[in-house]
């Protein structure tokens, strides 16, 4: 008994602080976007606010319930979490409800469930394990496969699913592979591919080419010593310029014309007055009504369910994807950036309470965690803001539904019961 | 290194993002303005206008509804084709009317509501209403234009119109499409006839719905209605005068002494101030606004400045008595004139020597410029007489503004040593130099206005009050410059010779034919050379026919300056329009229906057409009457019935 007290005080508060004050901010910011007319009751199970409060008071048995398992039990049972999750988004396929053209949903009832929301932590539990393993090492081929494999299996489900938004999520992964030993050389091919992306996509190839060449040729003959054979640079530059083609082939006729167009619209692509009106219609239209919330914000905001465009519905999906503007319109410049550093602290300090973990399932298992709500709080807001393509994902503790709270909850919850454990692991 | 990634990832993109927060909120919006958020919708609520009424009761202007279609450039949706056939129809315009005018709203504001086409009729405004939903960003607004209850006084009681938008940069309560007075007492007294417009704030939702008031109303404000005012302007003297007026230019000016109301401000030509109401506005006053040689818009009463010529008279010899320079009873001899140095003023046959009485009534030339020059050269040097006849002459109100609620109105021109100085040199000038002022020629400039208030001034034995518009405001006192007496430089006991003088004048001197039975009137007459350059010659035209009086002699009543261009001496037109102005006014009656029959008779419109002709054509003497046609003479009969009816 003492043991168990003792322990129950080592769990880290500022993570848990800073996790009640986004959700606490979040559910004000919800109430204001979903409410329409007098707020008659907070438990009014017709408004989305009113489901929230449920799900945040069903988020508190949660928490309790994570927290009582031992730690060694997520490790232990990792993998069959893992399993259920992938059987629960394959399930889909047959059980699913379609909503808006995704098959995300299972419907209990009136409710509906999105089990890729609970996805993640499985497969970040699952990495975790897999790559703590003492068998693993992540410098093989074999391992780096194996380790993608996991990652790909429930990212590849999701996409099927026509949820392309939640797929890109799995990219986080990337981060704890590198923080765990993944060669260098990824992370240049990586920072290389989206250089490379992007500027096949808003030059043209030729000036792609171009750069290519000239920063090719200045790394073969700036390493006068240790120079490679001139095939190897060829071999690059081949692949590049295939990567290059590729991309632009990829983006011309793989993706949906909506998708395309958002790519188009970030990158100032589309020359054509007429075009550009019509898309100002379709593909930018939440953008524009949600900068626009934003920047009616100004310094203070317009005060908590004052925000004009807020209380008209100016911004569509606002409550879900676009909940950020509402906290831009109503709370202004101070009450938006005050957002921006509570996330950025969250990560900060899931990082270094990471770091500081005794066992590598922990760490790893931390480094998802923290992966996972960058991910999330950089497209979301970035998009919100006009900083990157429209991506349909949602902002933690923030956004309208009961799922992606749930889901978010587990993930950091894990990882704060694996935290406090590691007094206990020598 | 490896630990560092994410870490400095997740902070370098935590500043970029406040800083791009910064971008959006702070750096590039302006200040919140609720006037250009599309959430809100701002529906204004135009209070009533004020009412005008004249001093007896008669409504003169009242208001009746319009109603405008107005533009949010910003919020019109495309419309399919039959919708815009439709909408077109309905609003009368063309395909590229409709381009052109959402243009022009566009370059304006594509946020704030500009108006699209102004002032509907009741029966287009009705059958729009109905459809009014389905064009968006285009609303209907109401407002209150003008009904004049008369056709009389439109240089008195002026005209609203389309705020422009300087005046929009200067004063922010107006709006794109608001209407501000124009001219006349709708200027002057805009801010009191105009009320306060209401407004009321709504929550649009994005399909354009009202979705409820915002902050639940308690920014939004009812109106409040304009204030209706009581003017000082007898109608039916005012309509009698335009009436006299007529087929003449000129102005008359009327005020009671008093209290410096004014009774009738009549300037010629004059039109109808219904023609400056709503759409057919604009049209109308350009076509005002052109006619360049009749200038119906420039009021003659208040903005002609002329020579005053011989009523001027009587100033000088006021002056004189309150300088001591002359007692009533000196004489002064005149043969056909005065003769200074070489040169000579003529004057015409009359008892000589005259005293001051028989100056005033024969109003005789040499006697004023003999009176003018004691005045002058009381003083060591011409310039300090100068100056101290000067400071006289402009306590009677003349060469200045006269600082009153009237729209327009022109200083006229009293010269001093200064003036003189300017023109000849510092001290390079002598008194007679100056001598045409002893006549109200010369340098004396001034305007039918100031002439009546003169009168007022002399009938008052001394002072006067700021002719002014106002009697009256609902619920509001009148600013008190207008309630307290201006004192003349003169000396009471100074004045009575010059009223017996004036009273002479009617009794014996200039205006014997204008008399009228059972009042005493006080007068003088006058007339002014002018000239016209045509052609580019200078050429002497008809001289103007001038007449300043008062009435009665004890305790005036009215006083009163006519002014009638190229009448000729001063009691062909003037003087009898004077009278008659007197008479109505006094007895509400006319019997010398002689002179009334002459005034309606006669048109001067001939001689206005003279000096434009192209031919050689004489003037004063050699000008005939030309009498109007029988039909519009007993047109103006019935007209003069229907004024003097009850």
């Amino acid at each position: 008994m003492l043991r168990e007290n003792q322990r129950r005080f080592k769990f880290d508060w500022v993570t848990i602080i800073l996790f009640l004050l986004l959700i606490g901010f979040g559910y004000i910011n919800i109430l204001s976007a979903s409410h329409v007319g007098e707020i008659t009751s907070y438990f009014d199970m017709s408004q989305p606010y009113g489901k929230q409060t449920v799900f945040i008071g069903l988020t508190v048995i949660l928490i309790v319930f994570i927290l009582s398992f031992e730690a060694k039990f997520y490790e232990r049972f990792a993998s069959v979490i893992y399993i259920i999750s992938i059987l629960a988004l394959l399930g889909l396929f047959v059980f699913g409800k379609d909503v808006n053209g995704a098959r995300s949903w299972y419907g209990i009832g009136s409710m509906t469930i999105q089990p890729s929301e609970f996805a993640k932590f499985a497969t970040a539990l699952a990495v975790a394990k897999y790559v703590s393993d003492l068998q693993t090492n992540m410098l093989t081929l074999k391992d780096q496969l194996r380790v993608v494999a996991i990652i790909f299996t429930p990212a590849l489900l999701i996409l099927l699913q026509n949820d392309a938004g939640s797929t890109i999520v799995y990219l986080a992964f990337f981060f704890v592979f590198y923080r765990e030993g993944l060669q260098q050389v990824y992370l240049i091919v990586a920072i290389s591919a989206i250089v490379l992306a992007v500027l096949a996509l808003k030059f043209s190839l030729l000036i792609t080419l171009v750069a290519l060449l000239l920063v090719l040729t200045t790394l073969y003959f700036s390493r006068k010593k240790k120079r490679t054979s001139i095939l190897q640079y060829l071999l690059v530059l081949g692949i590049s310029i295939a990567f290059s083609y590729g991309v632009k082939l990829f983006y011309e006729h793989g993706l949906k014309p909506h998708q395309q167009n958002r790519i188009s619209l970030w990158l100032r692509l589309e020359k054509d007055p007429a075009k550009l009106e019509l898309m100002k219609k379709r593909e930018a239209y939440n953008l524009i009504q949600s900068e626009q919330a934003i920047s009616s914000g100004g310094w203070t905001g317009k005060g908590f369910l004052q925000g004009t465009r807020t209380t008209g519905k100016f911004v569509p999906e606002q409550h879900t994807d676009y909940i950020f503007s509402t906290v831009g319109e109503e709370w202004g410049f101070w009450g938006s950036s005050f957002v921006i550093l509570l996330f950025v602290m969250l990560i900060v300090r899931i990082l270094y309470l990471a770091e500081s973990q005794k066992l590598q399932f922990s760490r790893v298992y931390g480094y998802g965690v923290a992966s996972i709500f960058f991910i999330h709080f950089t497209i979301n807001t970035g998009m919100v803001m006009g900083l990157i393509p429209t991506v349909g994902i949602p902002l933690p503790f923030f956004s309208y539904g009961g799922s992606g709270l749930w889901g978010f909850t587990i993930l950091l919850f894990i990882f704060i019961k694996l935290d406090s454990n590691k007094i206990n692991e020598w | 290194m490896r630990k560092l990634l994410l870490l400095s990832v997740a902070i370098f993109v935590g500043l970029v993002f406040i800083a791009r927060l910064f971008y959006l909120q702070v750096y590039s919006s302006s200040s919140y303005n609720i006037f250009e958020d599309n959430a809100i919708r701002k529906v204004y609520n135009y209070p009533k206008r004020g009412y005008v009424y004249d001093r007896n009761g008669q409504l003169l202007v009242a208001n009746q509804p319009s109603y405008d279609v107005m533009v949010i450039p910003r919020e019109v949706e495309p419309m399919d084709s039959t919708d815009f056939y439709e909408f077109c129809k309905l609003l009368k315009i063309s395909k590229e009317d409709y381009t052109k005018k959402l243009n022009r709203a566009t370059n304006y504001s594509p946020r704030l509501p500009s108006p699209f086409v102004p002032q509907l009729s009741k029966s287009d405004y009705a059958v729009l209403q109905e459809k009014m939903r389905k064009y968006e960003g285009f609303y209907i607004q109401k407002r209150s234009l003008r009904s004049y209850q008369t056709t009389i006084g439109a240089n008195v009681l002026g005209d609203i119109g389309e705020v422009n938008r300087g005046i929009i940069v200067k004063q922010p309560y107006y709006r794109l499409g608001d209407l501000i007075g124009k001219q006349g007492i709708e200027k002057t007294y805009e801010n009191t006839l105009r009320g306060t417009k209401g407004i009321k704030f709504i929550q649009k939702d994005i399909f354009n719905k009202s979705i409820g008031p915002f902050k639940e109303g308690r920014l939004d404000t009812l109106p409040k209605p304009g204030k209706d005012i009581t003017i000082t302007i007898d109608a039916k003297l005012q309509a009698y005068g335009e009436l006299l007026m007529k087929n003449k230019r000129g102005g008359i000016v009327a005020i009671e002494p008093s209290s410096g109301e004014i009774l009738a401000m009549v300037s010629g030509p004059s039109y109808n101030p219904n023609l400056l109401v709503g759409r057919e506005r604009s049209k109308n006053f350009s076509k005002l606004y052109r006619d360049s040689i009749a200038k119906p818009l420039f009021d003659r009463g208040l903005q002609a400045m002329y020579p005053p010529g011989s009523p001027f008279k009587t100033l000088n010899a006021l002056i004189a008595l309150q300088e001591g320079v002359v007692t009533t009873e000196e004489r002064f001899s005149c043969s056909m004139g005065y003769r200074y140095g070489n040169r000579k003023m003529g004057c015409h046959a009359h008892r000589s020597p005259a005293n001051m009485n028989i100056g005033i009534y024969e109003s005789c030339n040499a006697y004023f410029a003999n009176v003018y020059r004691r005045i002058i050269d009381k003083y060591d040097k011409p310039a300090e007489g100068m100056d101290a006849w000067s400071k006289h002459v402009k306590s009677f109100g003349l060469g200045n503004y006269l600082n009153n609620d009237l729209s327009v109105g022109q200083p006229g021109k009293v010269p001093n040593a200064e003036t003189y100085n300017r023109g000849y040199g510092k001290n390079k000038w002598y008194t007679t130099f100056t001598i045409s002022n002893a006549i109200g020629q010369g340098e004396v400039l001034a305007t039918p206005i100031q002439l009546a208030n003169m009168a007022a001034a002399i009938g008052n034995r001394g002072y006067y009050y700021t002719p002014h518009i106002i009697k009256n405001i609902e619920g509001d006192t009148i600013a008190t410059k207008y309630t307290t007496p201006n004192y003349t430089t003169i000396d009471k006991q100074h004045f009575e010779p010059i009223v017996e003088g004036m009273f002479d004048v009617y009794k014996k001197g200039t205006a014997k034919s204008l008399q009228v039975k059972g009042i005493e009137i006080c007068g003088k007459t006058g007339t002014a050379e002018n000239f016209a350059i045509i052609d580019s010659v200078k050429t002497q035209l008809t001289d103007h026919s001038i007449f300043v009086a008062f009435a009665p002699k004890d305790n005036p009543k009215i006083a009163i300056a006519v002014f009638v261009e190229n009448g000729y001496f001063g009691s062909r037109f003037a003087g009898r329009m004077a009278s008659l102005m007197i008479e109505y006014y006094l007895k509400g009656e006319i019997t010398r229906t002689d002179m009334e029959n002459f005034v309606l008779r006669y048109s001067l419109e001939h001689e206005y057409e003279k000096p434009y002709s192209g031919e050689p054509f004489g003037i004063n003497r050699k000008t005939i009457l030309d009498p109007i046609e029988e039909k519009e003479f007993q047109k103006s009969l019935k007209i003069k019935a229907e004024i003097t009816k009850s």
